[in-house]
């Protein structure tokens, strides 16, 4: 209904009535260029990394992606080694992140009392502050040596039966990038999917145990399912994490170009191929090609993120966000 | 709501069903067999006491009510009869409730055991973001029920038994979310229905619904009370008039204690109270 419906007087108002007050131009003027500073500085960085990139693209074209010879004297270079090395190191990372984070959100949640929740959650988060070369260093000379001598050889003796399990464990690979990863990336997981399951609404949970389910089946049917996609979303900022990050995987990866062939391989990733190799780079094609494969990485990180977005909404489709009302 | 005595003047939508249709099958054969035997029985939620010293005696087939204002802890005495409180980190339970011979209160209960024969309906329709048919085979499947045949009867017998099968009948796969508030409330009496309990308890099950769906469930009460125990709690004197064979009143003093004021046949308590104070409730004097 027209507000003149109502009210025939306010037609009379209506000079005093038209236009916008000053100060929320300003205000729309101010967050709308907040927002649009963001999307400007995306479309720069592609265009620049193109741009700079544009002879390694020219020469190479897509067979970058699969090529693996990476050869900076003799200008050849293809950055699948690092393609392959990123994804194996945070896809594992968020597997193994994700089913650890869980488990002690869960174990926070469900059934720690309250004097050790506040402490352990503390303790976690406080793993978030740790800067990343202190966990890179940490990996050099406390996690490479343990791997090396004590770990690896455990599990190429019990489980190198298993496709990608051989040793010799040399201290320095993928699986110690891994595990560094998978620790850095336990404080967001668990941060969120604790909160989300904690904001599991106390009716389902009363719920499912009057009818005389045990806690385990409890947290299968009403609370996981509830908590799922924020779940997905925690373990997709902590796969954006492992993703990128740099210095602490380049000091346990190895720096190896070969393909690995096995978990303990050394390897590389293509953040931590551009950190080491950058300043020294031999050529104008071999800068060329690491920003081609920064170019790579940021189309990466774009491309998991949509899919993760997709996914979430996918699990989501109309049904969570009812019950709560 | 509060200023009408729910014997002179009942509210419009419960008149004509008010005594002869509820009490109808129950009248003068009031089942006077014990299922629930609560004696002295106290909880304290950390330091607050919440109940003290209540005891009661809940009969079988037949449907106790526990009225009493806000805050008279007749939910905490709903929720000892099943260890729902057991959920509250600092809660603590004294006294006996003795049920089948044991006390359930007691240390080495199987509290899954027990939650499966004292099934509970809340004051919310929880419905699990699921199908209507998972809904209610859940419970079944869970306590050994593999048989699909078998399933689908628990499910349109329960189904039926809550008056909820002709709404639903062709949509079993579809979200039990999807539901009204009085269809999804139908589906929780269902659900604990599907495992067989022998006692109900219900906290307020139609304080979320409106009048016409707020009958159905009492009606559906009076046909259960025929073969399990109830025992429901609530705000509304009314209600507890038109669905109840026995009537608790609890109320909590100044130190916000909740005790039991007066326990006894419905129809005695409403019309003949022997306390004062019940006398005042039900006439609305107060709370």
């Amino acid at each position: 209904m027209q507000l003149t419906e109502m009210r025939p007087d306010f037609e009379r108002a209506d000079g005093v009535l038209a236009g916008v007050e000053p100060r929320e131009w300003l205000f729309r003027g101010i967050v709308g260029g907040a927002a649009l500073f963001v999307f400007v500085v995306i479309i720069a960085m592609i265009y620049e990394l193109t741009r700079q990139a544009w002879p390694a693209i020219d020469a190479f074209g897509l067979g970058f992606l699969t090529s693996t010879t990476w050869n900076p004297p003799s200008e050849q270079f293809g950055a699948a080694p690092f393609i392959i090395g990123t994804l194996v190191t945070s896809s594992l990372a968020l597997v193994l992140g994700t089913i650890i984070g869980v488990g002690s959100s869960l174990f926070l949640v469900e059934v720690a009392p309250r004097c050790v929740r506040l402490p352990v959650s503390y303790t976690v988060e406080l793993l978030a502050a740790i800067p990343s070369v202190v966990y890179g260093l940490w990996g050099v000379f406390v996690l490479g040596p343990w791997i090396q001598h004590t770990a690896g050889p455990f599990i190429v003796r019990w489980f190198g039966w298993l496709p990608w399990v051989e040793g010799p464990a040399l201290g320095v690979g993928v699986f110690e990038a891994v595990l560094i990863l998978t620790i850095m990336i336990l404080p967001t997981i668990v941060a969120i999917s604790r909160d989300v399951i904690g904001a599991v609404p106390r009716s389902q949970r009363e719920g499912i145990l009057a009818l005389g389910a045990t806690r385990w089946e409890m947290v299968r049917i009403a609370v996981l399912p509830y908590a799922r996609s924020g779940i997905l979303g925690a373990a997709i900022l902590g796969l954006a994490r492992a993703i990128g990050e740099t210095l602490a995987v380049a000091l346990v990866i190895g720096n190896s170009t070969q393909v690995p062939d096995s978990i303990f391989s050394p390897a590389y990733t293509m953040a931590s191929v551009i950190a080491n190799q950058f300043r020294e780079a031999e050529n104008d094609m071999h800068v060329a090609a690491l920003i081609y494969i920064g170019l790579l990485l940021l189309i990466i990180t774009l491309l998991v993120n949509a899919g993760a977005r997709l996914l979430v909404w996918r699990v989501t489709k109309g049904q969570i966000t009812t019950v709560i009302e | 709501m509060a200023g009408d005595s729910p014997l002179r003047t009942p509210p419009k939508v419960a008149a004509p069903v008010v005594r002869p249709r509820a009490r109808g099958a129950a009248a003068g054969a009031v089942s006077t067999d014990v299922r629930i035997r609560a004696e002295h029985v106290s909880v304290s939620y950390g330091d607050r006491r919440a109940i003290e010293d209540v005891t009661i005696d809940i009969h079988d087939r037949a449907v106790t009510a526990i009225i009493g204002p806000s805050g008279c802890g007749k939910s905490t005495l709903l929720r000892a009869f099943n260890r729902m409180n057991d959920l509250i980190p600092s809660a603590r339970s004294t006294g006996r409730v003795e049920m089948d011979g044991v006390d359930v209160l007691g240390r080495n209960i199987d509290i899954v055991r027990l939650r499966r024969r004292v099934g509970m309906v809340f004051q919310k329709p929880n419905a699990f973001p699921m199908s209507i048919y998972e809904n209610i085979a859940y419970g079944p499947r869970q306590h050994g029920q593999k048989r699909r045949a078998r399933l689908d009867e628990i499910v349109e017998s329960t189904l039926r038994r809550a008056a909820l099968w002709d709404d639903v009948d062709d949509r079993l796969g579809a979200s039990a979310v999807g539901l009204s508030g009085g269809q999804q409330q139908r589906l929780c009496i269902a659900r604990a229905l599907a495992v067989e309990p022998h006692v109900l308890l219900m906290d307020e099950p139609c304080s979320a619904l409106d009048p016409i769906a707020t009958l159905k469930i009492e009606d559906l009460m009076r046909d259960l009370a025929r073969e399990l125990t109830i025992v429901i709690v609530t705000h509304n004197m009314q209600q507890a008039a038109r669905v109840s064979d026995y009537t608790a009143f609890m109320l909590a003093g100044e130190e916000r204690i909740g005790r039991l004021v007066e326990f006894g046949l419905t129809d005695v308590l409403y019309t003949t109270p022997s306390d004062a104070r019940t006398e005042e409730y039900i006439t609305g004097r107060f709370g």
